[in-house]
């Protein structure tokens, strides 16, 4: 906009006719700003409101989410009263956690194992991990259903935490193979030179290189366990639910304002280690 | 020991829980539940209760799709433009929701659209009396819209946000009108990433569990519910069978629609994340 008048300016300098172009530019350029702010604004409220009403609701005192009578903070302390919740809470956390550590160290010898390899092996194994992130996730669910029922296994708590290593092990394979490439090939060369074991230049060089990738990776892994519902569904059972299954089978039974409290804690959970993720690495580029 | 054999323990595991079950998926769609070949699972989703649900389906991840670009356009134009100081953050919050977990969304819609929800108490409130969504293909496609939206404005940022300011510049220099520039210039420059988008907003929507069941009361079922319904609720003997058929159609439809996004975006300039 700013060079369009600029142009003009430098062809005609005194003309009234340029004058009123450059009015009319800034006044479009300005028009343009306000559609802006008002289609920001819209589109936030869409996609926020939701979210935000529910969060006020988990405060409300009265059950009903038409009316609000009261600040309280009740129906928390309901959520941290029923064994159920509690039940499903620790499942949930155990999930995640082994389900990080396991994917973690696999994806980080993966990523290392691949960079060390010929392009053609490394093209394939890495096109590999973009199977379960194409496949949708039903039908990643359904497949391990199947294989799991096949081979007589009883879904539950292992059978879940094995599915998510699985979806989560990408994640840090690719966090941590920007950090490979990055990496001066000579230092670990130069360390077998001097004498080191391969085993001991690996955790002498290599992987103090690359340890923000590989924390990148653990947080994504973690952050996509907790926020799983489609796999989780399929590979577990009503014994052993995640929080998500419970959310999920409580809304058959109409809607209970401590399911509101609980999401409002899962989102907040999940919202705080986006944002770390995203200050590590831009959410954009994933 | 070679630095390549660290990643067996990858291969291995992306072996067992990655190809293999989907080898069962393909394995359990042609064969009966005696293990015999057949095509007969295939033929079953010409029945016209399952054909029902899989053009519904269709119909409302396009229609979904359409919303999406239409909303999406302008967003990610607008977030790519020149000058616009909040853009960053900006885009941060318009994906930070891609990320969060689907069933958390979809019951957030739900508060607000139920019958004795947010929505309808407002317009009580205002005099207008209550209108029932819940339960309506509108409702089931509202909540497609918000939970993939950010799907269709992150390529074609992308792509905008990479694009050569100077070409609209002589654009305009040459006389072109603002219009102009944005259906001759802009929009085509743009073709990879709303390919990327279109893409990555119809497939998850075609394939979408939960999201209709949670707003339509059960009423309306799309092909994601379909197949948990198949496996987990129907007594039909061959229903492995007849799911592993139907999920396996919905991978080769996804994979035939990622290999059409490389032939059209070979540089993946689009973005997308596959």
């Amino acid at each position: 906009m700013v060079k369009t008048i600029s142009a003009e300016t430098r062809r005609a300098p005194a003309d009234r006719a340029t004058a009123r172009f450059a009015r009319w530019s800034a006044n479009r350029a300005n028009r343009l700003k306000t559609v802006r702010t008002i289609w920001m604004a819209l589109l936030m409220l869409f996609l926020y409101a939701p979210i935000l009403i529910m969060i006020a609701l988990s405060f409300n005192a009265s059950v009903s989410r038409s009316q609000w009578t009261g600040f309280t903070l009740d129906w928390y302390v309901k959520l941290f009263n029923d064994p159920a919740i509690l039940g499903a809470l620790k499942t949930t956390i155990e999930v995640a956690v082994v389900a990080t550590i396991i994917s973690t160290i696999i994806g980080t010898l993966g990523a290392i194992g691949i960079h060390a390899m010929n392009s053609g092996m490394a093209g394939m194994l890495i096109n590999v991990s973009y199977l379960p992130m194409t496949t949708p996730d039903i039908v990643t669910g359904v497949s391990l259903m199947l294989m799991y029922l096949f081979c007589h296994v009883p879904l539950g708590k292992w059978t879940m935490i094995f599915a998510h290593i699985a979806f989560d092990i990408p994640y840090v394979l690719f966090s941590v193979m920007p950090k490979l490439r990055q990496m001066n090939p000579n230092l670990y060369e130069a360390a077998l030179d001097l004498g080191c074991k391969p085993i001991k230049a690996l955790w002498k060089v290599i992987i103090p290189e690359i340890t923000p990738g590989i924390f990148t990776g653990a947080l994504l892994a973690f952050t996509m366990s907790l926020d799983d519902f489609v796999i989780s569904y399929f590979t577990s059972s009503d014994m052993y639910p995640n929080l998500s299954r419970i959310v999920y089978s409580s809304t058959k039974l109409g809607v209970k304002p401590t399911m509101y409290a609980l999401s409002t804690l899962m989102f907040t959970t999940i919202l705080i280690l986006l944002v770390l993720v995203n200050k590590r690495t831009k959410l954009e580029n994933l | 020991m070679k630095r390549s054999w660290y990643a067996s323990p990858y291969a291995l595991w992306m072996l067992l829980f990655a190809v293999v079950p989907l080898l069962f998926v393909c394995w359990y769609a042609f064969t009966t539940p005696d293990g015999a070949f057949t095509l007969a699972n295939f033929q079953e989703f010409t029945k016209p209760r399952y054909m029902g649900v899989i053009l519904r389906s269709l119909k409302l991840a396009l229609y979904c799709t359409a919303l999406c670009l239409l909303i999406g356009y302008p967003t990610a134009y607008f977030l790519a433009g020149r000058g616009f100081n909040h853009a960053q953050s900006l885009v941060v919050l318009i994906l930070l929701p891609m990320w969060m977990n689907l069933l958390l969304r979809t019951y957030a819609m739900m508060t607000l659209l139920d019958d004795n929800g947010v929505l309808n108490a407002a317009l009580t409130a205002l005099g207008l009396g209550k209108v029932r969504v819940i339960g309506t293909e509108g409702a089931v496609l509202m909540g497609l819209v918000y939970n993939y939206l950010p799907f269709m404005v992150l390529p074609i940022y992308t792509v905008l946000k990479k694009m050569d300011y100077s070409v609209i510049e002589a654009a305009e220099d040459l006389g072109c009108n603002p219009l102009r520039v944005i259906t001759r210039v802009v929009i085509p420059m743009s073709v990879p990433g709303i390919v990327s988008g279109v893409t990555m907003v119809f497939m998850p929507a075609v394939t979408s569990f939960a999201i209709s069941t949670l707003l339509s009361n059960g009423k309306i079922r799309l092909a994601g519910d379909l197949i948990d319904y198949i496996f987990n609720q129907s007594s039909n003997p061959n229903r492995w069978n007849i799911g592993s058929s139907f999920s396996l159609i919905m991978l080769v439809l996804i994979l035939l629609s990622i290999g059409f996004l490389r032939k059209v975006d070979p540089d993946n300039e689009g973005g997308g994340m596959w």
